[in-house]
């Protein structure tokens, strides 16, 4: 009887633990949408291996499209985590930033000829020339956020408004279009490789910010700036600086997700790449658990929440939602979600449990 | 006399969870008079306010107004307002982007239609009246603070108030501006207008007052005729040591004479900064301990805060063991060994929501650079063993610092400092709110910190601590420092005359 007890109260200390973990509300949308999908239609998980047209060997399938899709929203919701924690707002200007990143990169190798036969620079040249590109851009949201203390989205209102006509006007309006095969391996699959690059690129991603995070003490500062600010410069932090190197390295990740982008089409349209990927990227944060205010965070959290966002696209898309009424789908899904990883709910329903774990004890007892 | 009291509040309680705000106070105000609310912080000065104002709701006691037969209820400032006690606070709280009349008028009528003529006129015949320079039409924005202010009291007192309460308004105006409200305070208490005035400044409380009620700890001290109270006496009221029976308390003062370098650790010259303290001189000796000493609001906080290059500082100099060193913002003052200890505790101190372990190791983390972060274990090392020597209670070196007790998260912060080993530390206020056994410990630690030859500089609000551990007092009043007192000058009969100034018993 007394192990029985103790061990009662030990699972039940475990779920109220686990309740209380930001990592639980991604992982369980996860489980969630897994178990809607394999009650509704199991084919839902059917991987098929096949030839794409040139002959490559690929794997296809839903769980492909997410892994595909939602690597580049992992990739943007690195960045946005740290802007979010350290500046307390977001930067509503990454779909705009990556047309940018991905006209200047398209630009450079085409050079003058927008249709050329051969690449005009190398690709890593002309990546790491958008990569400066988008840090630039990133500085300026970085600089109206930090020095001139303007509210995180209306700073980036600016470049939300005007990015993508700067993107038009970088490459004279005209729609470039890259032949070169290898160009394409970037956002697509890699000869001989049958899973999709832009997974293995979201990884390197991970494993560098993992890295990062690890050897210096960028985490620690962005969250004790994110925190309470006057406190971080009593302790000689510099809070300008922090937020404005959040921007920046947002920036760095947009670059690499405009790479991905115009790579799967080797071409760029201006006024739809990354359109309203910002707000999946906000809400891959938002659904990791990570208060929106800034503040503490969880990378892990926010990048597994990007990989929630694309599963429950994917999922809409596999029932045939019209393109249309897609985001009122999604929005409705999302409200759940959002108010579940709210830390009020959180504490909420720890509480809860706690009270019904003591009523139970009473019960049992009486 | 008794038909002239236009407000009377009787044995007021007031309690909030774990704190009795007021016990059983009185106040009595009559008209054209008025009348100094003085009390040290926490006294129960602004709980009082609030409960005349309708802000909080009192536990006991009644309010009596001139006219009114029976004690009235006041629920809102709204009521408050309709039965004439205005209060005006030390931020304005008007709209500075509309102009001076449509202050003066703004959501004082119900009518849909507003006869904006008549409204300026109606203004300019107040602004005259009471002799503030201002045009009805100007926009407030473009007034000085102090006209500002007044504005707020126009606005009072032609909504027929009897009681106009002043919460610290002279904080933010310079002297010709505090003798133009000054001079409009007469003007008011020649009409007859009962005004409460709160302040913290003793040489105003004696230019423009008649009476003064003095609070302390929630408890009314008493109230006195302003030429029956020297300043000595008020002071020593506020305080709360009667000067007849002072016991003094000397303390083991700390004794570090291994070398006898005369030239002083720290020391700074003619330093101010933009929080708006006068230039002082300041220095201090390897292994001493002294202190900032003057009523809240004197500038004490500024001081220290300006020699940590918290504040913005503005000019003078501050040298390192002779040398001059630059501290233009709290880093520079850290790499040169200087450790501080903030006031507001939650506002400066805490990382709330990171762990006890992450706010201990900040500062020196932050010494030691962004690219050099500590592994957990270093870090697990270093928080625990401050936790064993501070002897912090903490479920764990994970714990949140937000969900400790105020004494335990101020031995944190104490911690994150004695980390970083500083030649000079800083202490603002680290035993307030805390209680009496964790004093001791940390008075304790002052003391012996400074017999191992660091520099501590204690600042609080209670003498008797100052003098426990401090062997040299910085005085100050008024934002300017006024004295120095050491060796047998420290007693509390010499702190208290150095803090009223002036006049001596």
């Amino acid at each position: 009887m007394q192990t029985k007890d103790l061990k009662k109260s030990k699972i039940s200390d475990y779920f109220a633990k686990l309740f209380g973990q930001q990592i639980f509300i991604p992982i369980a949308a996860l489980l969630l949408l897994a178990i809607f999908n394999l009650i509704a239609d199991p084919s839902f998980y059917q991987i098929t291996f096949g030839y794409n047209s040139v002959g490559d060997p690929v794997l296809s399938g839903y769980i492909m499209t997410i892994i595909d899709y939602g690597s580049e929203l992992a990739i943007l919701a690195i960045g946005m985590t740290l802007v979010t924690a350290a500046s307390g707002g977001q930067d509503i200007s990454v779909g705009a930033a990556i047309a940018i990143s991905g006209s200047v990169l398209l630009r450079i190798l085409c050079g003058t000829n927008s249709r050329p036969e051969t690449l005009q620079a190398p690709i890593i040249v002309a990546f790491l020339i958008s990569c400066v590109v988008a840090m630039l851009f990133g500085a300026f949201n970085g600089t109206l956020v930090a020095y001139f203390k303007i509210q995180p989205m209306v700073a980036t209102l600016i470049l939300f408004t005007a990015g993508r006509s700067i993107a038009a006007w970088i490459n004279n309006n005209e729609l470039p279009i890259i032949s070169e095969p290898s160009f394409s391996y970037f956002g697509g699959f890699i000869p001989g490789i049958p899973i999709p690059s832009p997974f293995f690129i979201a990884m390197a991603c991970v494993i560098v910010i993992s890295l990062v995070l690890r050897f210096t003490n960028l985490g620690l500062y962005t969250q004790t700036v994110g925190i309470n600010e006057n406190s971080s410069r009593l302790n000689g932090l510099n809070p300008a600086v922090i937020k404005f190197l959040a921007f920046v390295i947002l920036g760095l990740c947009v670059a690499v997700a405009g790479l991905i982008k115009v790579s799967r089409l080797s071409s760029i349209n201006y006024s739809v790449i990354a359109k309203d990927i910002e707000m999946d990227a906000i809400l891959a944060v938002a659904l990791g658990g990570n208060p929106l205010n800034g503040g503490k965070f969880n990378m892990t959290a926010s990048i597994l929440g990007a990989y929630v966002i694309q599963f429950l696209t994917t999922t809409l898309y596999k029932f045939n939602v019209q393109s249309d009424a897609l985001s009122a789908y999604k929005a409705v899904v999302v409200i759940f979600l959002v108010v579940m990883s709210a830390p009020v709910v959180r504490d909420g329903i720890s509480t809860l449990w706690k009270k019904i774990k003591i009523r139970l004890y009473v019960k049992e007892v009486g | 006399m008794k038909d002239k009291v236009v407000l009377e509040m009787k044995n007021i309680y007031k309690s909030f969870p774990g704190v009795l705000a007021l016990q059983g106070v009185d106040f009595t105000l009559c008209e054209g008079e008025i009348h100094a609310l003085m009390g040290e912080n926490g006294a129960g000065k602004s709980t009082l306010i609030k409960v005349l104002t309708g802000v909080y709701g009192k536990d006991e006691g009644q309010i009596y107004l001139k006219g009114k037969e029976k004690a009235v209820v006041i629920r809102s400032p709204q009521e408050a307002q309709k039965l004439g006690i205005s209060t005006v606070y030390q931020e304005i709280t008007l709209c500075p982007n509309l102009s001076v009349a449509e202050n003066m008028y703004i959501g004082r009528t119900n009518n849909l239609f507003q006869n904006w003529k008549k409204t300026n006129t109606d203004a300019d015949k107040i602004l005259k009246m009471l002799d503030i320079v201002a045009e009805p039409t100007q926009q407030l924005a473009s007034c000085s603070i102090a006209v500002q202010q007044m504005v707020a009291i126009a606005r009072a007192v032609d909504m027929d108030c009897k009681v106009l309460i002043l919460d610290e308004p002279t904080s933010s105006l310079d002297e010709q501006e505090v003798e133009k409200l000054f001079k409009l305070m007469r003007n008011l208490k020649e009409r007859g207008v009962g005004i409460i005035f709160v302040t913290h400044f003793l040489d105003q409380v004696y230019e423009v007052c008649d009476k003064i009620t003095v609070l302390r700890d929630g408890k009314l001290v008493g109230e006195y005729e302003i030429k029956d109270l020297p300043r000595v006496q008020l002071v020593s009221k506020m305080l709360g040591k009667d000067l007849d029976n002072l016991s003094d308390v000397q303390g083991e003062h700390s004794v570090y004479d291994k070398d006898n370098v005369t030239v002083p650790v720290f020391e700074t010259e003619a330093i101010f900064s933009n929080a708006g303290i006068k230039p002082f001189n300041f220095h201090i000796r390897r292994g001493e301990v002294n202190g900032f000493t003057g009523l809240l609001g004197s500038g004490r906080s500024e001081c220290v805060r300006a020699i940590f290059g918290a504040d913005r500082v503005l000019g003078g100099t501050v040298k390192k063991s002779g040398k001059i060193v630059k501290i233009s913002k709290p880093i520079d003052a850290m790499r040169n060994g200087i450790g501080y200890l903030p006031e507001d505790r939650k506002g400066d101190g805490i990382i709330g929501e990171l762990s006890v372990r992450d706010n201990i190791i900040l500062a020196l983390q932050v010494l030691k650079g962004f690219f050099k972060p500590f592994t957990k274990a270093e870090a697990n090392k270093f928080a625990e063993e401050y936790i064993k020597l501070l002897g912090i209670k903490t479920a764990s070196v994970d714990t949140p610092i937000k969900s400790l007790s105020g004494g335990n998260q101020q031995k944190v912060i104490l911690a994150r400092w004695l980390l970083t080993h500083p030649e000079y530390l800083i202490l603002d206020e680290p035993t307030r709110g805390i209680d009496i056994g964790t004093k001791v410990d940390i008075q304790k630690l002052v003391l012996k910190l400074a017999s191992e030859g660091m520099s501590i500089t204690f600042i609080s609000s209670e003498t008797d601590e100052m003098l426990r551990t401090c062997s040299r007092l910085i005085v100050m009043r008024d934002r300017k420092v006024v004295g120095e007192l050491s060796g047998e000058e420290l007693t509390q009969n010499m702190i208290m005359s150095t803090i009223a100034g002036g006049e001596k018993e």
